[in-house]
């Protein structure tokens, strides 16, 4: 891969450039901590976050997104709203370009759907590695500490310069278009490398599973049953925090509005959460998962298993956000995937 | 369909035939307008039905492919869309994404006598392979239709049941949950069906469709009758809300009812524990 080399104190300058030609979303700090937002000028992004509160998934796919738009009366009249705006998303974990590579996978296979891919290819992907790792995170564990594709350029903090790969021909463009051309020198490249290398180690010492990844599927095959599903629901709020920060999590739900003349109306899609009461519930009634507990071990089988089978990729990138918004605290993957693995390694088959 | 933009759109149709079925069913006869010919459907399967400025939700089709372009959907009164719908009139038009899923085994089942398992409206998308066998009717063994309801007032396509009944090339028995005044035939659940039909368990393919009370019941039956894994079938209600496995509300387990169902046979769900 082609890298350049961006002075630390060019990088603001650049971001003044590039935000006069194109809306870019950056990680602001806020009162301790960290959110993705639109950026109003280059000084305002901070590269040094541990982690933000929710991912930059929300910029791909809305927390809620037209995707009809309808006239009413004798000639109804139906449109798919697909519009896209370009946009930059400047300073992206590898982790959560992870989960967005994981939302690609979703939204590509089978049946396309255009609304999400429009907006995905409209989307330039800055990535950065790491300084810090959150108390809650374990992505290293997740295999989630880099990520081979899913950016446009990706930067790695070297001291006073960033090394910045470049991942496509769309990224290799905007570095010519803003005149970033000198290539990285070998000693650079070198260390960035080891920049990376270190990354595996970043997270806390205790914040790792303690088997091999690729158990993970197998061991929740075996764990249905186990206590500790119940355990940890009688303390579920079904409040979906764990769904909303998650930066996979893609279900939606489907609404409706007509304008106050009656003439038109918009379909569109908002996000929901598989933790919610009436996730499961149809209209007469029946709810086929009604029980906390059976919400809460839901989830968890779609992280590790159930989407694992359907798309070949885990569906949990470790990043930590559900550990840390759970209120109740019942939430982190970590401690049930590591109970689950203690109490069953005696009876693991891999088949 | 390949040629939308959107998974998410929806064809329009026009309301050709009303037909009220019980206090709560209506039967909707449907035509496509705008170009698009015929659903395409094969028994078992679902649209997406939308009631602009309502919202859309999951129908089963009721009627054979074998019987021309129009398709009929047979709707509860329940919710918001279906309520709606229920108010509105010939010549109105709805939205119609689909169909989706898989359908009931009619190949497989070629040479195979067909005993269908109804609980009330669980009739609405077995009426769409028991005409579909009528209309093949040399293709397939004896029709058994087991139909259980609550009460009479219940029992949909009445009309449908005395033509069935008079029939020689099919058998019905019917049965309503508690006696009713008007009511002289088979009084109790849809399980009391199964001791009044001498059944050949070896080359009977059982299809069972209703609420899911009833599931567990008539698996216990048709299990108890040496009818095979294979050849019990059954078509289970999720919550479909995008048909094409995307919004993730009908999953059992890890798996997509609208993709991979809604007909299953027992042998692929008999491990799935948030299946029946």
């Amino acid at each position: 891969m082609e890298m350049r080399v961006l002075a630390k104190s060019e990088l603001s300058f650049l971001l003044d450039k590039i935000l006069a030609d194109i809306p870019m979303v950056g990680v602001k700090e806020r009162e301790g901590k960290y959110i993705y937002d639109y950026m109003g000028s280059g000084e305002e992004t901070c590269l040094d976050f541990d982690v933000t509160v929710q991912s930059p998934k929300r910029f791909i796919l809305p927390p809620q997104e037209v995707i009809l738009q309808f006239s009413l009366g004798e000639k109804i009249q139906v449109e798919p709203y697909l519009k896209a705006n370009p946009q930059i998303i400047w300073g992206v974990h590898p982790y959560d370009i992870k989960a967005i590579n994981f939302l690609d996978k979703v939204f590509q296979s089978e049946n396309m759907d255009e609304h999400y891919l429009a907006k995905r290819r409209s989307t330039v992907i800055v990535g950065i590695d790491p300084l810090r790792a959150s108390e809650k995170s374990f992505w290293a564990s997740m295999e989630a500490d880099k990520v081979d594709e899913g950016f446009d350029l990706f930067l790695t903090d070297i001291g006073e310069d960033y090394v910045i790969t470049i991942g496509t021909e769309r990224g290799r463009k905007i570095l010519d278009k803003y005149g970033i051309l000198t290539s990285a020198t070998s000693s650079q490249v070198k260390a960035r490398d080891s920049a990376k290398a270190k990354l595996k180690d970043l997270c806390n010492p205790g914040r790792k599973l303690n088997f091999p990844l690729k158990l993970l599927p197998y061991i929740l095959m075996r764990g249905e049953e186990e206590e500790i599903w119940k355990e940890k629901a009688e303390k579920c709020l079904s409040c979906g925090s764990c769904n909303l920060v998650c930066p996979t999590c893609y279900c939606f739900d489907v609404q409706e509005e007509v304008s106050e003349n009656l003439k038109e109306g918009r379909r569109y899609r908002v996000w929901d959460g598989c933790l919610l009461e009436d996730f499961a519930k149809v209209a007469t009634g029946e709810n086929f998962r009604g029980e906390r507990y059976q919400r809460f071990r839901h989830r968890f089988y779609r992280k590790g298993l159930y989407l694992k089978k359907k798309y070949g990729e885990f569906a949990c990138v470790g990043c930590g956000r559900c550990a840390s918004a759970c209120l109740p605290d019942i939430a982190d993957p970590v401690e049930i995937f590591n109970t689950l693995y203690d109490s069953l390694k005696g009876v693991l088959t891999y088949e | 369909m390949n040629d939308k933009k959107s998974i998410y759109q929806p064809d329009i149709a026009q309301i050709v035939r009303i037909k009220k079925l019980t206090e709560k069913e209506k039967l909707f006869e449907l035509s496509f307008i705008n170009g698009r010919e015929h659903l395409g459907h094969l028994p078992g399967q679902f649209v997406e039905l939308s009631v602009f400025g309502v919202g859309e939700a999951p129908i089963s089709v009721s009627s054979s492919p074998t019987r021309g372009n129009n398709f009929e959907l047979a709707v509860r009164k329940v919710g918001n869309v279906t309520g709606v719908l229920h108010r509105m009139k010939v010549g109105d038009k709805v939205g119609i994404r689909g169909p989706f899923g898989n359908h009931f085994p009619i190949e497989e089942s070629e040479g195979k006598d067909l005993l269908f398992v109804a609980g009330g409206i669980g009739l609405v998308p077995l009426r769409s392979f028991i005409y579909y066998a009528l209309d093949n009717r040399y293709k397939y063994g004896r029709i058994i239709v087991f139909f259980g309801c609550k009460t009479s007032g219940e029992q949909l396509f009445t009309d449908e049941l005395r033509e069935w009944e008079k029939r020689q090339d099919m058998e019905l028995v019917e049965t309503i949950d508690k006696p009713c005044p008007g009511w002289e035939g088979n009084v109790g659940v849809i399980t009391t069906c199964f001791p009044k039909v001498e059944i050949n368990a070896d080359k009977t393919v059982c299809l069972i469709v209703g609420p899911p009370v009833m599931y567990k019941f008539c698996l216990m039956e048709a299990k108890s009758r040496g009818i095979p894994d294979d050849n019990i079938i059954f078509s289970l209600e999720r919550r479909m809300k995008c048909g094409v496995g995307k919004c993730g509300h009908c999953q059992i387990n890890g798996v997509y009812v609208c993709q991979d169902g809604p007909v299953f046979r027992y042998s692929q769900i008999r491990d799935l524990k948030e299946a029946i």
